[in-house]
């Protein structure tokens, strides 16, 4: 299962205050453990939304309204993408997280959609399917 | 230069575990994806199970507390994301544009932060850092 | 919290912690059944204790120190201890280690050292391949027996025999618990690189719908060679391993139609590829190459999906590229496959008369010989070439070979679009 876990913004990111040295490196290191773990998909820092813009859409206009979005209270300013087997899992690692924000921060845990949420059901096709995919991995000639 | 499109659709913090997203704009989506894949400007794209499946956690000056979802003070919540590489900002926009998105979404376009554009110190703090990030590796000799 | 909550949460935190508590009571113990044994004992204790006291702000470490105890207490009553000189200085260590109370600074080296002695161990070439697959999983992919049992469709007792076997084999061979070094380094890798591809593959085999135990355990085999690449940076194939199946696993989405019908990997939709995680992969094929000198088999393997990733679109395929890979893939580990593989590259780089000569070099094969995909090839290379009748020679025999109902079906377009034109 991968889940996004995303750090919320606050009045410091959004003025683009660049974290502690202390702080980064306690970061550096939990990410290290992370990628020790051999569950870090992505990690990555988004620029305040001063830097950035919303489209809104209604049938074929679009508006777009450039940042900051200061009354938005939802904004994100980092996030990791994690592997793991389930969110209990990610909830353990985000537990062991430095707190991301000099103050008070919120961290949010979101399930990735998989093609097998979608489901199907395993009929006798999938089957056929899956012993022939088999048969090429060994192969090695297929995609 | 990197660019976050998030996704965000009225009413997905209310959606009940499980919600799943209608097949016909599912479709719509995977012809917007092509297209960017095509242009070769896709980086990674992703949806997110609604928050009534998901959890928080709150760092308040002390130790990290955990309370699952849904949050009824979110009023806006992320559906998912796309990562592309573009630019500038008014092509991230003008992406952003072209997805066929309805009258309930918004999206918003954030700029990834880029290793090389912290000053050396931080860099140095952050060491390591640059391997996990998602930056296309362009020039490598292979 | 709930007591099924804090299960739960006990449970993600064994599955993040079960194997470095295995690797470090192992040290002490030198035996990976006896270690589990106490490592198991530890999470007992936690599922008695923490629904009271609330999980531990360290909870890694609160299980190491109860695994850790109970190892000392065991050996202490091991007769062996007293009579034996050497294991006398053996015990003035485990003594050492248990005055070193402050696990949480342990430094990561030494636990990095016992995941890799661990790795090495259920990865012993003295065990069987199906042996060390389950040993891993269990002991380092901190996956249940069951979970084993259904990722490889095998009953539950048979596996927990295999295991038991396994760890008995291990002690009565007294395999000494060390990381090989020098010479004998190279193939025990190889044997542990081979478990994780082993692995993988059956997880990519399978195309899901039924039970998902059996996809994931590309994403077991992913975790750990990831692991494995922090512990062994230096190890240029262990890079190439995770390179080669992070960039196939990139495609999971893009494989299957909605029928469950295989799509070739020129005709799948790029969309659908996991682009973070081909990044991911060429970042650690980069970290292979950067470690200096040939390419070995899975960096070279790697460094040919990576054609395919890199490639927006399939007309954009660096093809010449692919075809000296397999070059050199043919020259480290020749097989007629590899062989078969270089030929269809050959022919896109070059035209399919050269596919031709080379797929002409193979028909004596015997392991080719009822292989469909020969004559399918040879048959797309006449047809390319303008020799119709030869062609659908071949992809009638070729659809003669396939048990795939789907892929006759194809092959027989291909034949009947040939048309009626005699051999020759």
């Amino acid at each position: 299962m991968r889940f996004m876990v995303m750090v919320k913004a606050d009045k410091s990111t959004e003025a683009g205050v660049l974290p502690s040295e202390k702080l980064l490196t306690e970061m550096g290191k939990y990410n290290e453990s992370l990628v020790k773990a051999g569950i870090l998909l992505a990690a990555e820092g988004l620029q305040p939304s001063a830097k950035g813009a919303r489209v809104r859409f209604s049938g074929s206009r679009r508006t777009v309204v450039d940042g900051p979005f200061a009354e938005a209270k939802e904004l994100i300013a980092g996030f990791w993408i994690l592997q793991v087997k389930s969110k209990e899992e990610a909830i353990e690692w985000v537990k062991r997280c430095p707190n991301p924000l000099e103050g008070d921060s919120e961290i949010e845990i979101r399930q990735i959609f998989e093609a097998s949420d979608f489901g199907e059901a395993f009929t006798p096709e999938l089957q056929q399917a899956e012993a022939r995919m088999r048969a090429e991995v060994a192969a090695g000639t297929k995609g | 230069m990197r660019f976050m499109m998030l996704m965000i659709p009225r009413g997905y913090e209310d959606a009940a575990p499980g919600t799943m997203p209608d097949a016909d704009a599912v479709a719509a989506m995977m012809k917007y994806n092509e297209a960017l894949q095509k242009a070769g400007v896709l980086l990674a794209l992703d949806g997110l199970h609604p928050p009534s499946m998901g959890a928080r956690v709150s760092f308040a000056t002390g130790k990290p507390t955990v309370r699952d979802g849904p949050f009824p003070e979110a009023k806006e919540v992320l559906g998912g994301y796309w990562m592309i590489d573009v630019k500038s900002k008014a092509e991230a926009v003008e992406w952003a544009s072209r997805c066929p998105a309805s009258k309930n979404e918004i999206i918003e376009v954030r700029q990834v932060q880029e290793f090389s554009e912290f000053p050396a110190d931080v860099q140095e703090a952050a060491s390591g850092f640059k391997e996990m990030q998602a930056a296309p590796r362009r020039g490598t000799a292979s | 919290m709930t007591a099924s909550a804090t299960h739960r949460a006990i449970d993600a935190v064994w599955r993040i912690e079960s194997a470095k508590i295995i690797a470090g009571v192992a040290r002490m113990v030198r035996d990976v059944g006896v270690a589990e044994e106490l490592a198991q004992d530890a999470l007992v204790a936690a599922l008695e204790h923490w629904p009271a006291t609330g999980i531990p702000d360290n909870p890694g470490a609160w299980l190491m120190a109860t695994a850790k105890r109970r190892a000392i207490d065991r050996l202490r009553h091991r007769k062996l201890l007293e009579r034996k000189h050497e294991e006398l200085g053996h015990e003035m260590e485990l003594a050492q280690e248990m005055a070193v109370t402050d696990f949480d600074t342990a430094i990561d080296d030494d636990i990095g050292d016992d995941l890799l002695r661990l790795i090495f161990t259920a990865c012993h070439p003295v065990l069987s391949a199906e042996a060390r697959v389950a040993l891993t999983l269990r002991l380092l992919g901190g996956l249940t027996t069951d979970e084993i049992a259904r990722a490889f469709l095998v009953p539950e007792p048979t596996i927990a025999q295999r295991i038991v076997r396994a760890k008995r084999t291990l002690a009565e061979a007294r395999v000494p618990y060390v990381v090989p070094r020098g010479d004998e380094l190279a193939p025990r890798l190889g044997s542990v690189l081979e478990v994780l591809y082993l692995v993988f593959n059956e997880g990519y085999a399978a195309t899901g719908g039924g039970d998902w135990m059996r996809p994931s355990l590309c994403d077991d085999a992913l975790r750990l060679g990831r692991v494995l690449a922090e512990l062994a940076p230096d190890e240029p194939e262990v890079h190439g391993l995770v390179a080669l199946m992070e960039i196939h696993a990139s495609r999971t989405g893009a494989r299957a139609g909605p029928g469950g019908e295989p799509i070739l990997l020129l005709e799948q939709n790029r969309a659908r590829w996991n682009h973070l995680q081909i990044q991911r992969g060429l970042a650690a094929l980069a970290r292979s190459e950067a470690l200096g000198g040939a390419l070995g088999p899975y960096a070279l393997q790697a460094a040919i999906a990576a054609c395919h990733a890199r490639a927006h679109t399939p007309e954009e395929t660096d093809w010449p590229r692919i075809a000296a890979l397999y070059d050199a893939l043919a020259a480290l580990a020749p097989s007629p496959v590899v062989e078969l593989n270089r030929a269809v590259a050959l022919a896109m780089a070059f035209g399919p008369a050269v596919g031709l000569e080379l797929v002409d070099s193979l028909l004596e094969e015997p392991s080719l010989a009822r292989y469909h995909l020969l004559p399918s090839v040879r048959g797309d290379f006449l047809f390319r070439l303008g020799r119709l009748g030869e062609a659908r020679a071949e992809f009638e025999r070729a659809a003669s070979l396939t048990r795939n109902e789907r892929e006759r079906a194809l092959l027989q377009t291909r034949a009947g679009r040939c048309g009626d034109v005699d051999a020759g």
